[in-house]
């Protein structure tokens, strides 16, 4: 049997008064599921379980379907993020364009699988759709910042960097 | 202009406007074979996800092929359904919906009722050109009820659209996306961890064996094989109007003297009749309701017979749980009598009585495993069977079901009215109740004992039956979704109804999840029901009042209906649940 948290009182009551707010203040709450979702990940950084369930308890819906919807979308996260997501296209352009070889890459030189964070705390890497740079691809984004054209070896240089970064470099 | 000039397959014709290609080729006499979808006309819904891509068809001058299910005709269109091109295609897209599929047809829930399996032998399968990596995921064996396998799902979402559009109980939905996807209940929790009322619509629907009842024949097999035991059985009154469709009798067959005599020759010690418990609980429920009325006690009062629905209101409603009446159920109530009355009566402890349920349902299957539906710490149910379940039994048991002489039920709880018989079908309940509760409020004798304004198919109907100087105003829905629309339009105040009827299967028990599959045909419903008033109007006594047996039961038992031992025997209560 399955054990998972949903109790979501142990979250912070600011956030969660903010969501409501925000829930409260749509015209078509039930109808707003993907919005209420972006505001909740941009609250608490990612949507746990609890957060999902409250957003279902708060728009009388299905906790299925809001799994459902933050399951598919890639740009959702279930689990808490690493202090830097390295996201790697996945669309058409950038997969014929050897995405899966630097995603492997990534995956090989931080010892996790896709969607988990590495022990540290300082990285999650992830699969994304396509983020509409084809004439960059392959793409891998850290945050807000772009790299095109990626390569295995751009691959293992980001790392390097965003390690550096923490070592005050 | 409302008719369309089209060709199917080089033939001229004329359809009407608005219409399928998929239906626009049935018009035409051919066959479009379909596996995702589903059409639930009498609910408004169709599902056509259009997911599977089996109805791919030509269209002239389109580069690619379109699922008829999901495309219109129009004006000038030239279909072509027997291309080579189309039925490669076809047959393409079901070796890959196979390449991963778990080959375990011989020993599937589903074998020989499988769309799947079908779908491969109408296409002429003969080998797959595919080899997909198969999925491992854990099979679901939570619940008391629904075994969900997911290796054997090929996402065609109709469980979705029964869960979600027609219940709207709401546990299953599509999670992740591509290979992962999967369709699971919110977190992929075990389904005895969410709200699933276990109506068993998804597995009424499932084309493969991805949901299926739980076995329990196994159980029951075994327990009959030991003496020490005495096995008591009890059939509910939508069986008899179903099962012999899995021996080829066409639907709507009666085989109430049949399936007596087959549960003799299984092995069972008494055969008892589910029928005998409705006439019970409309004795308590009629009382329940007249009390209400006259005491002022809180109405409506809902009828409480349909597990699926007691559940759907505990989760959905939490806080209307005084609206159901407290009767338990006739199969709960056979059973807590089987093993007190019946038990001193035949002179043995309860604990070597051994109550076997037949119910054309899957949800009874939990409710037997409730934990207050019991006395002592023995459940008033031990085993529950679906209609389906029983029908493998005869055929394990090589019995020819269809050369059986007619057997009668043992009393005394073997007596029933034809106010029992319509237990099975939606509107029976709440029509056997208004029989008695109309005797028992102007103490004279009901002349008219048919109340067509409660029969019917609608989703939800009402009608107001004037008893002396009363409008008794009923209301009767079924399916969960309209159930649901009822209990809003309660909780609002607009409604003002002294007494609902709610069941949770499409038609009533006739239509439930544990019934020989009718592949979404209602026409096969429809038989069932007719044939369950034919009973009704055949029976010479039809108000549950008048069930001798019954009265024989509270004069040497339990005392007054509604009584003291009533309630201790025949009543329960419901717990707040929570809606995941």
């Amino acid at each position: 049997m399955t054990t998972i948290d949903l109790d979501y009182s142990t979250l912070d009551q600011t956030k969660l008064d903010d969501l409501t707010a925000y829930i409260d203040s749509l015209e078509h709450p039930e109808e707003s599921l993907i919005h209420v979702l972006h505001r909740a990940q941009k609250l608490f950084g990612y949507i746990p379980y609890n957060v999902q369930f409250f957003v279902a308890k708060t728009l009388k819906i299905g906790a299925a379907r809001v799994n459902g919807v933050v399951s598919f979308y890639s740009f959702f996260n279930e689990q808490k993020p690493g202090k830097y997501t390295i996201s790697v296209c996945m669309g058409t352009a950038c997969y014929v364009r050897g995405a899966e070889k630097v995603l492997q890459k990534l995956l090989e030189k931080l010892e996790i699988n896709k969607g988990d964070v590495t022990e540290d705390g300082l990285f999650s890497v992830k699969d994304v759709r396509c983020i509409g740079a084809c004439g960059l691809a392959p793409v891998v984004t850290v945050g807000e910042k772009v790299y095109g054209h990626a390569t295995e070896d751009m691959a293992l240089d980001i790392i390097d960097k965003y390690r550096g970064d923490l070592d005050g470099n | 202009m409302n008719t369309l000039n089209i060709h199917v397959n080089g033939r001229p014709m004329m359809v009407k406007k608005g219409i399928t290609v998929l239906e626009a080729c049935h018009q035409a006499g051919i066959k479009i074979p379909t596996l995702c979808h589903l059409n639930l006309e009498e609910y408004g819904i169709v599902n056509k996800v259009a997911s599977c891509r089996i109805c791919v068809v030509e269209i002239e001058n389109r580069a690619t092929l379109v699922p008829s299910c999901a495309e219109k005709v129009y004006e000038g269109m030239h279909i072509k359904s027997d291309s080579l091109r189309a039925i490669n295609a076809r047959r393409n897209n079901l070796e890959l919906l196979l390449s991963n599929h778990p080959f375990e047809c011989l020993t599937c829930t589903k074998n020989l009722t499988c769309e799947l399996q079908s779908l491969a032998e109408e296409l002429n399968i003969r080998d797959i050109s595919f080899t997909g990596k198969k999925m491992d995921y854990p099979i679901d064996h939570s619940s008391e009820a629904i075994v969900k396998d997911p290796n054997k799902c090929v996402m065609c979402r109709r469980c979705e659209t029964m869960c979600n559009d027609v219940q709207t109980v709401g546990v299953l939905s599509g999670l992740r996306r591509g290979f992962d996807a999967v369709v699971a209940p919110a977190f992929n929790l075990d389904m005895l961890e969410t709200s699933c009322t276990y109506c068993g619509q998804c597995v009424a629907v499932c084309p493969t064996g991805a949901l299926t009842e739980r076995n329990d024949v196994p159980r029951v097999w075994k327990r009959l094989s030991n003496k020490n035991y005495h096995m008591v059985v009890q059939v509910a009154p939508a069986v008899r109007v179903a099962l012999g469709e899995m021996f080829g009798m066409a639907p709507g067959s009666i085989s109430t003297g049949k399936i007596v005599t087959a549960l003799r020759r299984l092995g069972f010690d008494a055969v008892f009749d589910t029928n005998f418990g409705a006439d019970l609980t409309i004795m308590e429920e009629a009382r329940e309701l007249v009390h209400r009325i006259e005491e002022g006690g809180t109405l409506p009062m809902l009828t409480s017979c349909c597990p699926a629905w007691v559940k759907f209101i505990e989760h959905q409603f939490p806080d209307m749980l005084d609206v159901p009446s407290t009767c338990k159920s006739p199969q709960t109530m056979v059973g807590a009598i089987a093993k007190t009355y019946y038990a001193e009566k035949v002179n043995l402890p309860s604990k070597q009585i051994k109550v076997v349920s037949i119910m054309p349902c899957v949800a009874k299957k939990a409710e037997s495993a409730r934990p207050e539906l019991s006395k002592e710490n023995l459940h008033h149910v031990d085993y529950t069977l679906s209609t389906r379940e029983f029908g493998h039994m005869i055929k394990e048991a090589g019995i020819e079901f269809e050369a059986l002489p007619d057997g009668d039920f043992d009393n005394i709880l073997g007596e029933s009215t034809g106010a029992a018989a319509i237990f099975g079908t939606t509107g029976g309940v709440i029509e056997a109740a208004t029989r008695t509760a109309y005797e028992l409020l102007t103490g004279d004798p009901l002349e008219h004992i048919d109340f067509e304004e409660l029969r019917g198919l609608e989703g939800v109907r009402e009608a107001t039956v004037t008893i002396g100087d009363l409008d008794l105003k009923i209301g009767i829905a079924h399916g969960l979704g309209n159930a649901r629309k009822l209990l809003e339009d309660i909780k609002a105040g607009k409604a003002d109804y002294h007494a609902i009827e709610i069941m949770a299967c499409p038609g009533g028990c006739i239509g439930g999840g544990g019934q020989p599959y009718h592949h979404g045909d209602m026409s096969i419903i429809k038989a069932r029901q007719k044939a369950i008033y034919d009973i009704d109007k055949n029976t010479p006594r039809r108000k549950s009042h008048e069930n001798e047996m019954v009265l024989k039961l509270y004069q040497d038992y339990l005392g007054d209906p509604y009584g003291e031992k009533a309630h201790d025997l025949l009543h329960t209560c419901y717990t707040k649940g929570e809606r995941i």
